[in-house]
């Protein structure tokens, strides 16, 4: 099996509306996905016709070699899903809420209890879940999502609510899943955070996917300028590195302090240049365009499939 | 099979936890305990029979009560699940979907068979306190009255669940069981009673009333109850009917079961072609 998960072709109509318009990919073992793009792009909709609760109108999926709508077993006992805003039933404790979905994959009591203290959640255990705030039902959500060390693992939305410090934590124990090679596929709309975590960021709009790639692939097909921030130690200086830049727009941050905007194949020249010059600089940064910049550009009007 | 029982077990604890076990039975004992006080007013002191009158009591109790509080539960199983988002995550689970609505039925049944031998025996053990004589004829036939109510309860809770299976909303879902109880319990029989009055027997034959007794499940199991023992029948008012009955104990009892296994059938159908 070479894709963990793989679509063909897929669409999805509900009605009158396209949900999804005939959309390819192929996912192997052992990567971290991340699935982003605006409300109503169609991230839940393909999570759901991956896991089989929604059939394709078009096209055909596969996930641990299976197509999810027959729906085998055995695939199912190996794949982890946290729909967007879990619910689980309020009468139930946290602990009895999570055995019953452990019985359900066949997975022992200790595993279950295991993952109730990885989340965090071992001093609430034997509260009802009505009692929970929205993060804990979250964190509850992410361990029935990880029982079982699935192969497959579909989070929507995993980090609403979350904490920062249980964040760090989450992305951990997906690290942790991905190098014993689960395939994760996670939608999020908190970009800044996948930035180093994911290895590959597939962006959606309007149904389709308007891009796919690891985030270094991503800036050079945006060709989004970097940032060089330049801190001078003299005037004389400013001026030098100011007339050094004809091309890249610049601007004056502090009065010692200079931002210029470089395309990537600029960038080395004009560092070059500037150091050349034998300008006195105190201090140089080069931040790579964030990945919200490379988003907007990539769902701007401007965008193309 | 072993995921049907997983399901089953969670509905009990849900059932114990929202207090539907406890309110249950405690409607089922206070209305038989009322009964008995009420039902030892026509036999007086002697209490001959006394066991016979509770159960033609508590039979046309059961036909009002055990199928609206087994909707009650019901129509909420599968609606319910989709629009509070427990559904889907339990359909990702490796459990089949007729696992799921069998798991359900299991666990809505024995939490109805709980209440129901709990509530209505409540009834007869206060009877053998006041020191009525019960004949074994009688305890026998109270036995077999509890274990066809609980019958029409796995009814009505079947046919719930495909209520529940049909509804787009919780809402749909509870006035369609509302109506369906009001049809079966109420107007299925008046409108069988005031056809025959207009007919005058010109077209609806006995043959025909039969048939038609037979596509209610209340009637079905009145019939079952109170035709089946002289002593009853004779209390029902029905010994007549019970003399010109067509359809045997046996039959009768294999058509609850199919009211029960047809509309679990349908549901399950119902239920595999949902997308979530």
């Amino acid at each position: 099996m070479k894709w963990a998960i793989a679509a063909d072709k897929v669409s999805k109509q509900f009605g009158q509306l396209k949900a999804l318009h005939e959309v390819s990919f192929a996912l192997p073992p052992g990567e971290l996905v991340a699935l982003a793009g605006p409300n109503g792009a169609g991230k839940t909709t393909l999570l759901k016709l991956i896991l089989g609760l929604l059939r394709p109108s078009g096209g055909t999926i596969e996930i641990l070699g299976e197509d999810p709508a027959i729906g085998s077993l055995a695939a199912r006992r190996q794949l982890g899903y946290l729909p967007e805003n879990v619910a689980f039933n309020d009468g139930l404790t946290g602990r009895e809420t999570l055995m019953f979905y452990a019985r359900l994959k066949r997975q022992h009591a200790d595993a279950a209890l295991a993952l109730l203290e990885r989340v965090g959640l071992t001093a609430a255990a034997r509260r009802r879940v009505a009692t929970y705030s929205k993060g804990m039902r979250q964190r509850l959500g992410l361990a029935q999502a990880l029982l079982g060390s699935p192969r497959a693992l579909l989070l929507d939305e995993p980090t609403t609510g979350l904490d920062p410090t249980f964040r760090q934590q989450f992305y951990a124990l997906l690290r942790e899943l991905r190098d014993r090679g689960a395939t994760v596929l996670l939608s999020s709309h908190a970009l800044t955070e996948l930035e180093g975590r994911a290895d590959r960021i597939i962006i959606m709009k309007e149904g389709i996917i308007v891009a796919n790639s690891t985030l270094g692939e991503l800036r050079r097909m945006a060709q989004l300028p970097s940032r060089v921030v330049l801190t001078m130690a003299d005037a004389m200086s400013v001026e030098t590195a100011a007339q050094l830049a004809p091309t890249a727009s610049m601007r004056r941050i502090k009065p010692h302090v200079l931002e210029f905007l470089c395309s990537e194949r600029d960038k080395m020249d004009f560092v070059r240049r500037i150091v050349a010059q034998g300008t006195a600089i105190d201090d140089l940064e080069v931040i790579p365009p964030a990945l919200d910049e490379l988003y907007a550009h990539f769902l701007g009007p401007h965008a193309e499939a | 099979m072993n995921s049907v029982f997983i399901i089953a077990g969670r509905e009990i604890l849900l059932g114990i936890r929202n207090r539907w076990v406890l309110a249950t039975t405690l409607i089922l004992a206070a209305l038989s305990l009322s009964l008995v006080v009420l039902g030892s007013v026509p036999t007086g002191q002697v209490g001959v029979g006394a066991l016979d009158v509770v159960i033609v009591s508590l039979t046309s109790l059961s036909i009002f009560l055990l199928p609206l509080i087994a909707l009650l539960i019901a129509h909420d199983a599968i609606v319910g699940e989709a629009e509070r988002g427990t559904l889907p995550l339990l359909l990702t689970y490796p459990v089949r979907r007729w696992q799921i609505i069998l798991g359900k039925f299991l666990g809505h049944v024995l939490i109805l068979l709980f209440a129901t031998i709990i509530g209505y025996s409540a009834a007869a053990v206060a009877l053998a306190l006041t020191g009525a004589d019960l004949l074994q004829q009688s305890v026998l036939a109270f036995v077999i009255m509890v274990g066809s109510s609980v019958l029409l309860g796995a009814v009505f809770i079947a046919v719930g669940y495909l209520i529940s299976a049909l509804a787009h909303d919780r809402g749909t879902a509870a006035g369609a069981a509302i109506g369906v109880w009001l049809l079966l319990v109420l107007i299925y029989d008046m409108a069988l009673l005031g056809g025959l009055a207009i007919d005058q027997g010109n077209t609806i034959t006995a043959g025909t009333l039969d048939v038609l007794l037979l596509l209610n499940p209340t009637d079905v199991y009145r019939l079952f109850n109170l035709t089946h023992s002289a002593n009853v029948g004779q209390f029902a008012g029905m010994t007549g009917l019970a003399q010109t009955a067509v359809w045997s104990q046996p039959t009768l009892l294999t058509v609850l079961v199919l009211w029960i296994i047809a509309p679990l059938a349908l549901t399950t159908t119902v239920f595999s072609r949902k997308q979530v």
